[in-house]
């Protein structure tokens, strides 16, 4: 069993890493994207809470790069390699990506920002290399995720359909 | 900007989310037949994340009115209960028919009745803001959910994400008196300006 204080909580636009036992967590993600990036040998994994797809958005200066899908998973897995994990043996699971709210009238393209978000965020893994195993994204509905680093299971809870492991 | 600048700008939302939550809570009085009270919103300046440990946690279940505010002023307004609250609302507009919440997110009728009520309380929430500072204000159709917290008030930052890290947040608490005088809460409004139009409302306000 692993106590309640070895789960590292990742909040929005937010980086975590953990090592097994430890588990790592973040909630209520709407049309928000979690990545999990993990490596199965060393039992390491890291999380980012990605709010929007593209770093070339944003009007700040210095910006939050775990903000955005390109600058976000760059910087998760820039972290990984600081931890001894290589490329080859990185893998990614990921959820979220929901429209919460369909807009008819007056729908501006942020309404449709969380498929939009798991675009971007396939297509980072994609460039980097890294194999999705598996995914759990777009309807509308929230969830909230926890990744264990010692199986490599993510669990996903949502308000109405209860939990799920992919 | 200094620090006392900045408190008394936070000072004039708060009166400002005063002026709508009063309008609001005399709507829902006159609704439910019943005494509702606002009490003193909260204006903060908050990052994301304190924002939602403001509202519970971000995956706590609640049912959501989400409308946007287009016009003059643009932001959004979320109109958020409990489930439990939720269900006990809308029991009193169509009593008829007694739901219980584990119905509640399949229940059409009683959804849209919740609809119907974020929709008349915003409208009189934002009719007031608007006269108030003289900037012309129409709500969007409201949508309503019921799911996390975080998730749907996410929707909500996406515009404001691009600028910040943080948002200004006005919280209004709305209470029913009881005959016992124990005063329970009924939801809460948040408002969320998007930037440009936060400047707006304190030039507008600056100018009375």
């Amino acid at each position: 069993m692993t106590s309640v204080d070895s789960v590292v909580k990742v909040g929005i636009a937010e980086m975590g890493i953990v090592k097994s036992p430890q588990l790592i967590r973040t909630c209520g993600l709407g049309s928000c994207v979690g990545v999990v990036i993990y490596d199965t040998s060393t039992k390491i994994a890291g999380m980012v809470h990605i709010m929007l797809p593209d770093s070339s958005l944003t009007r700040q200066s210095p910006f939050n790069e775990d903000k955005y899908a390109d600058t976000g998973i760059l910087h998760l897995v820039e972290n990984l390699f600081l931890k001894g994990i290589k490329s080859y043996s990185m893998k990614a699971k990921i959820a979220g990506g929901a429209q919460m709210f369909q807009f008819s009238s007056s729908g501006t393209d942020m309404m449709r920002i969380g498929p939009r978000n798991v675009e971007a965020v396939k297509e980072k893994l994609a460039a980097l290399h890294i194999p999705l195993i598996s995914e759990d994204c777009g309807g509308n509905n929230g969830r909230t995720i926890e990744f264990n680093p010692e199986n490599g299971k993510l669990m996903i809870k949502t308000v109405n359909k209860g939990v799920c492991y992919i | 900007m200094n620090n006392e600048d900045k408190l008394n700008e936070l000072d004039l939302l708060k009166e400002l989310g005063n002026i709508g939550a009063g309008n609001a809570a005399t709507a829902l009085s006159q609704l439910l037949n019943k005494e509702i009270h606002m009490n003193v919103p909260l204006a903060k300046i908050v990052s994301f994340n304190e924002m939602m440990d403001l509202m519970g946690g971000s995956d706590r279940p609640v049912a959501a009115v989400f409308l946007r505010m287009e016009g003059e002023l643009s932001g959004s307004l979320f109109f958020v209960l409990s489930l439990d609250d939720a269900t006990k609302l809308i029991n009193q507009l169509i009593p008829e028919k007694k739901i219980s919440v584990e119905e509640l997110p399949s229940h059409e009728l009683g959804l849209s009745a919740l609809q119907e009520l974020g929709n008349i309380i915003s409208a009189h929430y934002l009719t007031a803001l608007s006269e108030c500072i003289g900037l012309a204000v129409t709500p969007s159709v409201p949508q309503v959910t019921i799911d996390m917290v975080g998730a749907i008030v996410v929707t909500g930052l996406l515009e404001i994400s691009q600028v910040s890290d943080h948002s200004i947040f006005i919280d209004t608490e709305l209470t029913e008196t009881t005959d016992n005088q124990i005063e329970k809460t009924k939801g809460h409004f948040f408002l969320i300006p998007y930037p440009d139009s936060f400047e707006k409302i304190l030039a507008a306000l600056g100018e009375k």
